[in-house]
């Protein structure tokens, strides 16, 4: 079973003549364990798609099945608790790390746990636990302001996986960081997708942290330019826009 | 988590300090309604102590409290023997402006038989007055010790016995002293005025061609003993036998010419509503807009802490945040600046409500009131942040 299922995903905002299609018959399967990239520049619809996924940008067309449930099918259309799905099913990592300024390092990870109702002395040792297996230990009573863009960045992911999501959608969470700090984030993602059994998709148009990622989706003018699923392999050192042909995982 | 808490624990410098600064405004408006309560303790105060069923006054007049009231001091025997009359005080009742210590000083003298009642109502230092003539007893706003002196007319007044926060009606401190002090520090002319009133009396009658050398004597004399005579008092208060009928009463000391024959509540109504309405509307209003101004202020505050935090809240929407989550959490907020800046505007009130010059009384039902008032502007003040709040997308948590 796939992690996220995208069906000729289709999202159009406006109407008439001021309608502008962002993304256009959108495919693509994730499988848990799997990180894979969706790149493009800006203005591609890769947030967009990523948003339709990640449930807070409805779909004009197209499916969404994410851990086996149709979240989306021609829009929000299955009744489903959407806010319920977010909090158990789907993790978020932001480029600007989004922690809460009045919360420490803790905090900040137990929000996200007490907001699934789990009882605080649990929330707070996960998050403890979480935050030592990340190097952050130390840091638990740290509020934001007093944290490097690294161990924010660091935070942020403990708060997306604090719920063991089966979806992790990570928006650009290498844009803010300098290349080592970047590379540092992209190889705890890859760990975490494997040893979590994660599906982890992450929005980038950072040619530097394309290296570790299983699979890259090429998004250009709303559409995936390379292929339904297709895997793609980024070679150290090239300009970006060029894509390469498939090179197999090995 | 208490979310509203963490905020305020960040933040807890912006929030004090916000907070005192409701605190301020809600401590006037708790002032306003102290002093429209003391305006009202003030004009009750003499009426409370004397505690009367009725007053007698001039007939065609409100009372000695809202108008000039002259009746004659022996009207006090005829009112005694009223059927349902048990007891009978004259009362006179005088506003007074001198010079003390280089500064202006207004107090109120009350005059009252020392047999009967009307006098103050309890004595807190000294003693009372046990002589007929100069001797007062000072209340507790004229800030005089017993021994100490004040000069009214023609004579110095020493002060035997220091009373209560009695006031007038006009919230100035009562000074009690002898009816006939009283009256004649009201009534008595000075000495070049009494000299001046005889020549002119003599003139007149000596005037008159018809009169015997003896007839105009005696008419001189009897004029002079008439505009002479001081036995004149402000109102008659009568306290009624028990089981006596108010209304019977009053209507027989109606029949009689020149006088009316008000009861307590007729008193208290002319006292409260005719004499301080105005005040009382004026300072209704002013509560009004202050609390309207509080109202405007909480939401504004309450909207800016929400504009500050929509990044936090579209990222708790992303993370799956319930609605009640991010609605406790402004709401929360809000009510607890209203309570600290309840609180805040308290305890300075209590701190200095008795240092304002007029009577400032805290009464717990218009405190409660005013403490349920705040509770619902805070509410509805945080709609405002609550509406933008609900309307903020996850996708904002999103980007750079």
């Amino acid at each position: 079973m796939y992690a996220v299922e995208v069906e000729n995903l289709t999202k159009i905002y406006g109407k008439g003549d001021t309608a502008v299609t962002a993304i256009a018959e959108a495919t693509l399967q994730v499988k848990p364990g799997e990180l894979v990239a969706l790149l493009g520049p800006s203005g591609s619809g890769k947030t967009t798609l990523l948003t339709a996924i990640g449930l807070i940008n409805e779909p004009t067309h197209g499916r969404v099945v994410i851990d086996g449930t149709t979240v989306a099918d021609e829009g929000w259309t299955t009744g489903l608790d959407l806010k319920r799905v977010r909090r158990e099913k789907l993790g978020f990592i932001f480029q600007a790390h989004n922690l809460i300024p009045f919360l420490n390092a803790q905090e900040n990870v137990m929000v996200a746990l007490e907001i699934n109702n789990m009882p605080k002395k649990e929330a707070k040792d996960r998050s403890a636990e979480l935050l030592a297996a990340l190097n952050l230990g130390h840091r638990l009573a740290n509020y934001p302001s007093a944290l490097s863009g690294g161990e924010s960045q660091r935070v942020a992911i403990a708060r997306a996986l604090a719920n063991r999501p089966k979806v992790i959608l990570a928006d650009e969470p290498t844009a803010a960081l300098d290349t080592e700090n970047g590379q540092n984030v992209m190889a705890l993602l890859k760990t975490l997708a494997v040893e979590n059994h994660s599906a982890i998709i992450v929005v980038t148009h950072d040619h530097r942290m394309v290296e570790g990622f299983d699979r890259i989706f090429q998004v250009s003018d709303g559409r995936i330019t390379n292929g339904e699923n297709a895997p793609l392999h980024w070679p150290r050192g090239r300009s970006n826009n060029v894509i390469a042909p498939e090179v197999p995982r090995p | 988590m208490n979310l509203a808490i963490r905020d305020i624990r960040y933040n807890r410098g912006r929030f004090v300090l916000t907070s005192i600064g409701l605190g301020l405004l809600i401590g006037v408006v708790m002032s306003m309604g102290g002093i429209y309560q003391g305006l009202f303790a003030d004009a009750m105060s003499i009426s409370e102590a004397t505690r009367p069923d009725i007053w007698v006054v001039q007939q065609g007049t409100n009372g000695p409290f809202a108008e000039t009231s002259r009746i004659q001091e022996d009207t006090r025997y005829r009112i005694a023997l009223v059927p349902g009359v048990a007891e009978t005080a004259p009362l006179s009742f005088q506003t007074v402006q001198i010079e003390r210590a280089g500064k202006l000083f207004r107090f109120f003298i009350v005059g009252y038989d020392t047999k009967g009642f009307g006098g103050p109502p309890g004595i807190l230092a000294g003693r009372g007055i046990k002589q007929a003539h100069y001797e007062m007893v000072a209340a507790q706003g004229m800030r005089m010790k017993p021994g100490e002196t004040i000069r009214l007319g023609l004579h110095d007044y020493t002060v035997v016995g220091v009373t209560g926060k009695m006031v007038s009606s006009g919230g100035d401190p009562v000074a009690y002293v002898t009816l006939a002090d009283a009256q004649e520090i009201q009534f008595q002319n000075d000495n070049d005025a009494i000299r001046n009133n005889r020549e002119r009396i003599k003139a007149t009658v000596g005037g008159i061609k018809a009169l015997t050398p003896a007839q105009a004597d005696l008419l001189t004399r009897t004029l002079t003993s008439v505009t002479e005579s001081t036995h004149t008092v402000n109102t008659v208060v009568a306290r009624l036998a028990p089981g006596a009928n108010l209304e019977d009463v009053q209507g027989r000391i109606n029949r009689w010419n020149h006088y009316r024959a008000m009861s307590d509540a007729e008193q208290t109504h002319v006292l409260t509503t005719g004499l301080i309405e105005k005040a009382r509307m004026q300072l209704g209003l002013f509560r009004i807009i202050l609390l309207v101004i509080s109202a405007v202020i909480i939401s504004l505050i309450i909207y800016t802490s929400t504009i500050d935090k929509m990044r936090v809240i579209a990222t708790l929407k992303l993370i799956g945040a319930q609605d009640r989550v991010i609605v406790g959490m402004i709401l929360e907020q809000s009510m607890l600046m209203g309570l600290l800046a309840y609180g805040i505007g308290y305890a300075l009130i209590k701190l200095t409500y008795d240092k304002f010059p007029r009577r400032i009384v805290l009464d717990s039902f218009d405190l409660q009131s005013l403490f349920a008032i705040i509770l619902v502007i805070c509410a509805v003040s945080s709609f405002v942040g609550i509406r933008k709040a609900m309307r903020v997308e996850p996708a904002e948590a999103l980007g750079g």
